[in-house]
C-alpha cells in the first residue's frame, strides 16, 4: 500500500502504452504513466512511484514550501514571546 | 535522494520535535492512530518514538492489506497455483505469509512455480512470454495499488491476452477506518491519515470523520518530517478544539484525488457485498472484485477456488493486535511461538505489521536484556 | 531454503547441527573456532583453514563471476579468520551439457582472481552430475592460510568502547546480482565488489596490533547479520550511526525502490573489524592508505548495553534495532 518513491523522468517512451524511464539516483526503471492520463508529465518531472506505475506528479513549489513552513517553526512562538514583552493584550494562536 | 533527504535533515526534525513538545499538554495524554502500515514501518524505522514526548501516543492501525487478508484467502489462492499450468506471481509481501499449509515461498520450495514480481505489469509479461502456461496474479493492496491492477487488466483485454487471472483481494480504507470507529474499545484522538491511498482517492473521503466523529485527521507524508509536522498540525488542531481534513503531504496528494485512477478502477472493479477482514469480521463494502465484463481474468471465476475459512489459531491475538487494542507485546504468542522466522499470523511477516516492526525495530531496545535466539 | 540466505537459519544448521555432531574436544585445533574456519596444529605449526561453497545465478554478472567469488570468498575468510592466505583446493559440480566455454571462463576466472590474490591454486577435482541435479555450476573452495603473527581474534575479546571499522560501501554485490536477474526491471550502473580484502586486513593488523579483536566479511545476510552474531557472541551491544554507513547511491536507489536494507544485503569485497579505541585511529589510517581501502569508516561502537542486541541511530535522535536477516531479502511494495 505505502511504499512509493519519488523518480525524475528521463526519457518519455510510447510503447504502445504511455511509459517513461524514471530515475531514482541512478537506479532506471520503465514506469507506466497510465494513470497519469490526465495531466501527462515532461521529461525532467518528478513523479511518485508505486508498483511500477506512476501515482501523482510531485510538486517542487509545494516541497519547497513545506520546507520553508517547518524551518519556521518556534519562529512563531519567539515572535509571540517579543509581542507579549510589548505588554499588549494578546491571545494565544 | 531528492524528495527523501530533505525531509530527514536534522536540524528541522529538531524543530519539529520542539514544536511538538510545545504544543502538547503535559496535562494531557494523546492518542493518535497512523492507520496507514507503511506510516507504521516508518515510524519505527526511522525511531520518531524516541523522538516524541511520552504523553503522545501512537496507536497502529489495521491499513496493512497483507495483514487483514485472512488466511483462507491465501490458502484458495495456493490451492490455484497447485496445477501444474499455473504461474502463481504475487509481490514479494505475501512471500512468508502463513497459509494453512506454508507461506508460497514453503511451496516454492517443494516444487510449485511461484514468482516475485515488483508490479502487475510484470505479471502480465509473464504471461506473454509463457504461452503455454497460465500466471495467475494474487493482487492484494488498498486503493494505492488497485488501479495499477485496475490497468493492467484492461490492457490484458485490450490485448487479449487468455493466459492471465487476477486473484482479487484490493480492500478499501474508508470502511477500515470507519470499523475502528465504531469499535467500542477504541478512543482516539486524531488521525495520521493514509499518505499513498490519498493520491487516489484525495482527502473528500476522510471528511465524515471530522465533521461527524469529531476527531481531526491529517494525510501525511512517509519521510521523519512529514511525520513530525502532521503530529503538529493534529496537535494545533487539539488545542483549538478545531476538527478539520488537512493535506500535509500536499506535494504529491491532490485534495481531489487521481480520476485517471479512480475511473480505471471504476471500469474493471465493483464492490463486493462483504469481505472479511483479519480481525475487523465481516464488512461491508469494503473490497473489490472484478466486474462482469473482466470475468475471463478473474481467478475466482476462471477456476473453482474452494472459498476456505481458516480461523487464526486461538491463542493469537492479531484481531485486537490490528485494531490497536492490544500492542503487539500484549499478544501471548508474541516473540514466542511467533516471530518473523516462524511467524503464526500476518502482522508478524509483513513489514508493515506492527508485529513485525514492533520485533524488527523495537522490542529488543530495553537495557539489560539478553535474549537469545530460540529454535523453532 | 531461508538456510542459505545466510542470517539466523543458517547460523543454527552451523552451530546446532554440524557442530555438535562433527567436533570433538579432542581435536588439535588453537583457540576458538569459528563457523568455518580453524587454526590447526601440523606438527607443532599452526595453520589457518577454511572452507565454503558458492551457488550463483547468474553465474556471471557486472564485476565478476562465480568463479572470482569462488575464489575471493575463500580468501576472504582466510584474511578475516587474521590469516595470510596461501593456497586453495576446490570441487567443481558441473551439471551435464554445461557448455565446456562456461566452465573454461570460470577457470580463468579463478586463475586471474587466485593471481590478483597471490593465492595458489593447487588441486582440484570435477564430478559431473545429471541434468537438472545441480543448477550449472557450484563451486566449492578450501583454504589453507599462515596466521599473522601477534593476531588473537574472538569475540569474547572485544571489549565496550571499542570502535567497529568497515571496509567500503555496503550492498554492491547483492544489488548487482538482483539486477542481473532481470526479473524487476531495474537498471544501474552497479557492479559486484568481490576482491581479496587481505591487504587491507594486512595493513590493519600491523597498524593495531592487539587492539585488533574480531574480524568478519559481511557475505550472506549483510553487515546486520555479521554484526549481531557479534553482539549475540560477546553479549554486548553494537551501536551504530546510520549516517556512518558508506551506500552508493545506485544501491540506496534500488533499496528503497524495492522496499529493502542495505544493512541486509551481501558483500564480496569487505569487511567489518572491531578495534580497540586507542588503536581506531591508526587502524582506519593503515586502510585507508591501501589502494582501495580509502572508503574504510568507523561506522559504530561496542557498548554494554542492550546486550546482544545491535542498534542503528540517527542524528536527530531516533534509534532502531538491526536484526539478523530471516531468509531472503525480498522486495517489497507496501
Amino acid at each position: 500500500m505505502c511504499l512509493a518513491i519519488p523518480g525524475r523522468i528521463v526519457e518519455l517512451i510510447t510503447d504502445p502504452v504511455p511509459l517513461a524511464l524514471v530515475e531514482v539516483t541512478g537506479v532506471r526503471r520503465r514506469v507506466d504513466l497510465g494513470l497519469l492520463q490526465d495531466d501527462m508529465p515532461k521529461v525532467g518531472d518528478w513523479v511518485l512511484i508505486h508498483v511500477g506505475f506512476a501515482m501523482s506528479r510531485i510538486s517542487e513549489e509545494q516541497a519547497t514550501e513545506q520546507m520553508r513552513m517547518i524551518a519556521m517553526l518556534g519562529e512563531d512562538e519567539a515572535a509571540m514571546e517579543e509581542v507579549r514583552g510589548y505588554g499588549l493584550e494578546g491571545r494565544e494562536p | 535522494m531528492k524528495f527523501v533527504d530533505e525531509f530527514r535533515d536534522s536540524d528541522l526534525i529538531g524543530r519539529a520535535r520542539d514544536e511538538i513538545r510545545r504544543l502538547a499538554d503535559p496535562a494531557r495524554h494523546y492518542r493518535l492512530m497512523e492507520v496507514c502500515g507503511g506510516h507504521t514501518h516508518a515510524i519505527y524505522r526511522f525511531g520518531l518514538k524516541d523522538v516524541l514526548p511520552s504523553n503522545i501516543e501512537l496507536i497502529h492501525g489495521p491499513g496493512c492489506p497483507v495483514c487483514v487478508l485472512p488466511m483462507g484467502r491465501i490458502d484458495d489462492g495456493l490451492e490455484l497455483a497447485r496445477r501444474p499450468d499455473v504461474i502463481f506471481a504475487a509481490f514479494g509481501d505475501m512471500m512468508r505469509v502463513p497459509g494453512a499449509h506454508g507461506s508460497p515461498l514453503e511451496h516454492k520450495a517443494r516444487g510449485m512455480d511461484v514468482r516475485i514480481v515488483y508490479s502487475p505489469t510484470d505479471a502480465l509479461k509473464l504471461a506473454r512470454s509463457n504461452p503455454g502456461r497460465h500466471v495467475m496474479f494474487f493482487a492484494i493492496g488498498f486503493e494505492t495499488t488497485a488501479p495499477s491492477t485496475a490497468l493492467t487488466l484492461m490492457r490484458a483485454k485490450a490485448e487479449g491476452i487468455e493466459n492471465f487471472s487476477v486473484f482479487c483481494n484490493h480492500v478499501t480504507i474508508i470502511p477500515a477506518i470507519r470499523a475502528i470507529l465504531d469499535s467500542p474499545d477504541m478512543r482516539l484522538d486524531g488521525f495520521i491519515g493514509p499518505g499513498h491511498v490519498s493520491t487516489v482517492i484525495g482527502c473528500r473521503p476522510y471528511e465524515w470523520i471530522a465533521r461527524t466523529e469529531g476527531k481531526p485527521i491529517v494525510v501525511s507524508g512517509f519521510e521523519p518530517l512529514d511525520l513530525l509536522q502532521s503530529i503538529v498540525m493534529l496537535l494545533r488542531q487539539l488545542r483549538a478544539r478545531r476538527a478539520g481534513v488537512e493535506n500535509q503531504y500536499q506535494r504529491v496528494v491532490p485534495w481531489e484525488g487521481n480520476r485517471a485512477a479512480l475511473a480505471a478502477m471504476a471500469e474493471v472493479f465493483e464492490l463486493r457485498p462483504y469481505f472479511e477482514w483479519r480481525g475487523l469480521g465481516f464488512i461491508s463494502q469494503s473490497a473489490l472484485r472484478l466486474r462482469e465484463a473482466y470475468a475471463r481474468w478473474d481467478a475466482e471465476r476462471v477456476f473453482d477456488v474452494a472459498g476456505v475459512r481458516v480461523t487464526d489459531p486461538k491463542a493469537a491475538q492479531c484481531g485486537e493486535v490490528l485494531k490497536g487494542v492490544l500492542k503487539p507485546a500484549q499478544c501471548k504468542l508474541f516473540g514466542k511461538e511467533c516471530t518473523p522466522e516462524h511467524p503464526v499470523g500476518a502482522l508478524m511477516v509483513s513489514s508493515e505489521g506492527s508485529c513485525a516492526a514492533y520485533y524488527n525495530y523495537e522490542h529488543r531496545k530495553t537495557a539489560g536484556q539478553l535474549r537469545i535466539l530460540t529454535p523453532a | 531454503m531461508a538456510h542459505g540466505a545466510g542470517g539466523k537459519a543458517s547460523r543454527r544448521l552451523v552451530d546446532g547441527l554440524l557442530a555438535p555432531l562433527l567436533y570433538r574436544q579432542s581435536d588439535p585445533v588453537e583457540g576458538d573456532r569459528l563457523a568455518d574456519a580453524a587454526r590447526v596444529l601440523v606438527g607443532g605449526a599452526s595453520v589457518a583453514i577454511t572452507t565454503d561453497s558458492f551457488v550463483v545465478t547468474p553465474l556471471a554478472f557486472p564485476g565478476g563471476s562465480i568463479g572470482e567469488l569462488a575464489v575471493n570468498g575463500t580468501v576472504n575468510d582466510l584474511a578475516v579468520g587474521g590469516a595470510r592466505p596461501v593456497a586453495l583446493v576446490t570441487t567443481l559440480v558441473l551439471e551435464a551439457g554445461l557448455p565446456t566455454e562456461t566452465l573454461v571462463a570460470e577457470l580463468r576466472a579463478m586463475r586471474r582472481a587466485a593471481g590478483v590474490a597471490g593465492v595458489a591454486i593447487v588441486g582440484g577435482d570435477t564430478k559431473v552430475v545429471e541434468h537438472g541435479k545441480v543448477d550449472r555450476l557450484y563451486i566449492s573452495t578450501t583454504g589453507l592460510g599462515h596466521p599473522l603473527p601477534g593476531v588473537t581474534l574472538g569475540a569474547r575479546s572485544v571489549r565496550p568502547g571499542d570502535r567497529i571499522l568497515l571496509s567500503g560501501p555496503i550492498g554492491d554485490h547483492g544489488i548487482t546480482i538482483l539486477l542481473a536477474r532481470g526479473e524487476l526491471d531495474l537498471e544501474a550502473d552497479l557492479r559486484s565488489d568481490t576482491r581479496s580484502v587481505f591487504p587491507l586486513v594486512e595493513a590493519l593488523a600491523a597498524a593495531a596490533g592487539p587492539g585488533l579483536r574480531w574480524m568478519r566479511d559481511p557475505t550472506r545476510g549483510g553487515v546486520a547479520t555479521s554484526l549481531n552474531e557479534l553482539a549475540l557472541d560477546s553479549s554486548l551491544g553494537i551501536h551504530l550511526s546510520e549516517e556512518a554507513i558508506p551506500v552508493r547511491d545506485e544501491v540506496r536507489g534500488a533499496c528503497e525502490l524495492l522496499g529493502l536494507d542495505p544493512l541486509h544485503i551481501a558483500n564480496e569485497g569487505q569487511f567489518l573489524a572491531v578495534v580497540a579505541a586507542e588503536a581506531a585511529e591508526r587502524g582506519l589510517e593503515a586502510i585507508r592508505r591501501v589502494p582501495g581501502g580509502e572508503a574504510a569508516v568507523v561506522i559504530g561502537e561496542v557498548r554494554e548495553e542492550p546486550q546482544a542486541a545491535v542498534l542503528a541511530g540517527s542524528r536527530y535522535g531516533g534509534t532502531r534495532i538491526v536484526d539478523m536477516l530471516v531468509g531472503d531479502p525480498l522486495p517489497r511494495i507496501c
